[in-house]
């Protein structure tokens, strides 16, 4: 077979087409992920313009006035978020270490796989649901409180920290635990001495997410907290307000007050939120000694 | 040929020294007349390298290098890991463009022309010059659709069944999927798979065929096919293999370069590929001119 | 019975010390929590909606009414405000989610991909409350002033362009909703595309494939399966969104075809009751609703969770 001869290497027409709808696939992608950080940057300014000009310190240091009249802050409801989100946390963060444990370190292969699932459906779930599972749990018959809705907010937060806790306890070598083993350790000391305090800064990552995700929820305290005083309340066994449902209330009601103090409560969270999810993420870049993740 | 082979990895002690490390036309062609005297047409370069330095950021991993890759010949690329064989091989087909931070210099002539001048697209230097890789990658198709994938690409979609039949004829392979064209290309062996891949970059009839480790991933029964396919195809294609096995470049290879690692530039601490010793296989296995070269093809080279 | 010394990767160690047993035990309570409340979800929610399942039964999904005072309840223009505002939003996000994660893994280079990346995945950080605050404020109008006038005059002969401009109504739903999808299934379809093997995409460059050529040749087939999953959970997460849509949609159960009126959600429905709910047949039917959403979400999840599962696992590298 005789070689081809040497033929110019820039291709016909037909390549020139192929690059064409090669480079029009390119545009759109390029287009699309504009669309997605312009729809981000547009929400948040907005939401940040409306909110700074509705901002005042009253906010932090009154409770809400009548209908009508202004002046009025939402103190109750950031006390109440609070203590909702500290709550849901103490319940969330051990439950959700300790799957993780269990499903990483204890667990048959198949048990494993089946908890995975669990949380992953869970994670799925809506959270409205998990507001009338713990409404028919604990709110029928004796009435909504705190610590119904840290219950809520906890069910929401244990997929998240378990499934962000399992990510890191993958990544610890297996050398250490052996090392660990090695020495006799047991395997419930080398979990707690080796295992865990080489993976807490992913752990200590995942649970800062998952706070940002709740201190915003407002579906699962309908249900279970959202009958509060408008006066402070620390008592979680009344109902606790919370930022989040006065945020929802306000948005509902036909006073364009309320409209304000939704904008200044609505920057307030999202300020808190964002803050935290950054945070959490760059944490996590700088102990992966990477990009952002 | 066994023998030969065996025999060529006892280096002479009287090695002559080497004139160059281009082509040397009289002294292949008795080598040719010795092994196989139909093949002992003369040497036309299809593609000619000369100065070609490749940059990942800071780190040099191919300094300088120049040779030239001869029609119908197998060329063996050979030398320890880290020495930038596989990394020249990439820049013959420009694949080194898809490597973020890989900076080329130096000049690469495909029949004379330079693939990375003005106005010559990569992909029309990809379609002319196949690639086949270390670890077997056929796509999760059908074995038809494998080997139809770069036909249909490039628009040869007339006679498309007879094409891929002649693919994987040529690639020794049409006996053993002609009943299971339709199935999953995947379910093949790993040597298979491998044979299906040269037959994917022979369907688009290149000119030249650049092999980086084809054989590394397999058992020892389908690397043999491999290397009597590489025999059967010299005569149709041009080929270039990287490989780390020494052996299999004295079984199959024409001609071979020999890479090491050296310092490069002023720095103590800045080593990269080199080109050391380029020539007749037989006499860079038996008559090495250089001391490393030596030392690498004895096993003494760590 | 003779073993290696120290292997690698155990999966389940035989238990001796009283610490490891005790340990075991507590963390396996914990797992056996997990799946407790799932259980728990449907036993609960289901009993809950007992009094409502037994009065009305089947007729519950097709019936329309929601008349707390005659005490009949029915969910078909939930469905329906469901199914539309649900499906509008991974059909506007899916595309464009796709789109996103192709530019950040086949594309952008690595240093502007990090940041795109993080800055597309905060869209999942904002609070549902504030975006469905924004969706009534900001965005309703604007769509009722601007966009909505604009598409009925142009596509008005399409009955899902008729009737008169809202600012609360299913198109704002669409919209917000659209804007909580996109992120999560631009995250997994990320995490799919990354999984695509490197040697496959050389493969097909080196046999000259333009870069759309590799991603429509290689890329997306070999990430079919987890597509599929993202599609689903972007849609989960349309069903049961309550609160930014409950915002927007203007709460009127009503079975109409124009975008542009207001409409209700299961979701949206429960959760406009939450104060309202006197009588226990209407609870149960609140009750009814949510559990119309649990089988939906957990047939999507589940469904979802065993490709995703599977993706997950290979990256942990556990079986």
């Amino acid at each position: 077979m005789t070689g081809r001869e040497a033929s110019p290497l820039s291709g016909g027409a037909r390549l020139r087409r192929r690059r064409a709808a090669s480079a029009g696939a390119e545009l759109l992608s390029l287009l699309a992920a504009f669309v997605a950080v312009a729809v981000l940057v547009v929400v948040v300014v907005s939401i940040f313009l409306k909110g700074a000009g509705a901002l005042s310190v009253h906010l932090f240091t009154r409770t809400p006035v009548p209908f009508g009249e202004t002046g009025g802050g939402i103190e109750q409801a950031l006390i109440g978020t609070a203590e909702l989100v500290a709550l849901a946390t103490s319940i969330a963060l051990p439950a959700g270490v300790l799957v993780a444990v269990y499903a990483h370190e204890f667990a048959p292969a198949g048990v494993a796989r089946l908890v995975r699932l669990c949380l992953n459906v869970l994670a799925g779930v809506p959270t409205i649901v998990v507001g009338i599972l713990v409404f028919t749990l604990m709110v029928k018959g004796s009435g909504q409180s705190g610590w119904a809705g840290a219950l809520a907010l906890s069910i929401i937060m244990v997929p998240l920290v378990a499934r962000g806790s399992e990510e890191v306890l993958a990544v610890v070598p297996a050398t250490l635990r052996e090392a660990s083993l090695a020495l006799g350790a047991t395997r419930a000391r080398t979990v707690l001495r080796v295992v865990l305090p080489t993976a807490v800064g992913g752990i200590v990552t995942a649970t800062i997410l998952a706070v940002a995700r709740v201190a915003g929820e407002t579906a699962p305290l309908l249900f279970t907290s959202s009958i509060a005083a408008t006066t402070v309340n620390t008592d979680p066994q009344r109902p606790l307000a919370s930022v989040a449902l006065s945020i929802f209330a306000d948005s509902e009601s036909p006073d364009p007050h309320a409209h304000q103090e939704a904008w200044a409560a609505a920057f307030v969270l999202l300020v808190f939120v964002l803050a935290i999810s950054i945070g959490a993420r760059l944490v996590a870049s700088r102990a992966r000694g990477g990009r952002l993740r | 040929m066994k023998t030969r082979s065996e025999t060529s990895l006892t280096p002479a002690r009287d090695a002559a020294p080497s004139e160059g490390l281009l082509s040397q036309p009289a002294a292949l062609d008795v080598l040719f007349e010795q092994r196989s005297p139909a093949e002992a047409e003369p040497l036309e370069p299809v593609l000619e390298a000369r100065a070609v330095t490749v940059r990942y950021g800071a780190a040099v991993a191919v300094s300088d290098v120049s040779l030239d890759v001869h029609r119908n010949r197998v060329t063996a690329f050979i030398g320890p890991s880290g020495c930038g064989k596989t990394t020249l091989l990439r820049t013959f087909n420009r694949m080194n463009d898809l490597v973020p931070g890989a900076v080329v210099s130096g000049r690469v002539a495909y029949h004379g022309v330079d693939v990375n001048g003005a106005g010559v697209d990569p992909i029309e230097v990809r379609r002319r010059i196949g690639m086949v890789f270390q670890r077997p990658n056929p796509f999760p198709k059908s074995v038809f659709d494998n080997v139809a994938f770069g036909l249909r690409l490039h628009g040869l979609k007339d006679d498309l069944s007879g094409r891929v039949e002649e693919a994987l004829r040529r690639a020794a392979l049409w006996d053993e999927v002609k009943d299971r064209l339709g199935k999953n290309a995947l379910g093949l062996s790993g040597g298979q798979q491998q044979r299906l891949c040269i037959a994917r970059a022979l369907a688009v009839e290149p000119d030249l065929l650049l092999m980086d480790e084809p054989a590394s991933a397999l058992d020892p029964i389908s690397t043999t096919r491999i290397e009597d396919l590489l025999r059967e195809l010299r005569s149709q294609v041009t080929i270039v293999i990287v490989t780390h096995n020494m052996q299999q470049a004295a079984r199959v290879a024409d001609l071979t370069a020999f890479f090491s690692v050296e310092p490069t530039g002023g720095d103590e601490h800045e080593r990269g590929g080199v080109l050391i010793e380029y020539g007749p296989t037989e006499q860079l296995f038996t008559r090495p001119a250089d001391r490393r070269t030596e030392d690498y093809v004895t096993g003494r080279f760590g | 019975m003779a073993r290696l010394p120290l292997p690698a990767r155990r999966r389940s160690w035989p238990v001796r010390h009283p610490g490891d047993l005790a340990m075991h035990g507590i963390a396996g309570l914990a797992a056996a929590g997990t799946i407790l409340v799932l259980v728990l979800l449907t036993v609960q929610v289901f009993r809950q909606a007992r009094p409502a399942i037994s009065r009305f039964g089947a007729a519950f999904v097709w019936s329309t009414d929601w008349n707390p005072v005659t005490n009949a309840f029915g969910a078909r223009d939930l469905i329906w405000g469901t199914a539309v505002t649900s499906l509008a939003a991974v059909l506007a996000a899916v595309p464009l989610a796709v789109a996103a994660a192709l530019f950040l893994t086949e594309l952008a280079p690595a240093r502007a991909a990090a940041p795109i990346r993080t800055l597309v995945e905060l869209l999942a950080a904002i609070p549902s409350v504030v975006l469905g605050l924004w969706g009534i404020l900001v965005l309703g109008p604007v769509l009722a002033q601007h966009v909505e006038p604009w598409l009925g005059s142009t596509l008005g002969f399409i009955p899902l362009f008729s009737g008169a401009p809202s600012p609360a109504g299913l198109l704002p739903a669409c919209v917000i909703l659209t804007i909580m999808v996109v992120p999560i299934v631009a995250a997994i379809s990320r995490e799919v595309f990354l999984t695509v093997p490197a040697d496959l995409k050389d493969g097909a460059y080196a046999l000259g494939a333009t870069r759309w050529e590799v991603v429509r040749g290689v890329v997306l087939p070999h990430s079919a399966a987890g597509l599929t999953a993202a599609v689903i959970l972007g849609l989960g997460r349309a069903l049961g969104e309550a609160i930014a849509v409950t915002q927007v949609i203007g709460g009127t159960a009503a079975f109409h075809a124009s975008l542009f009126g207001p409409a209700d959600t299961l979701a949206s429905r429960i959760a406009s009751q939450y104060q309202g709910a006197v009588s226990d047949i209407q609870i149960a039917s609140i009750a009814f609703l949510a559990a119309i959403l649990l089988v939906f979400s957990l047939v999507a999840n589940v469904g979802a969770g065993l490709v995703v599962g599977r993706l997950q696992r290979r990256r942990l590298g556990v079986r």
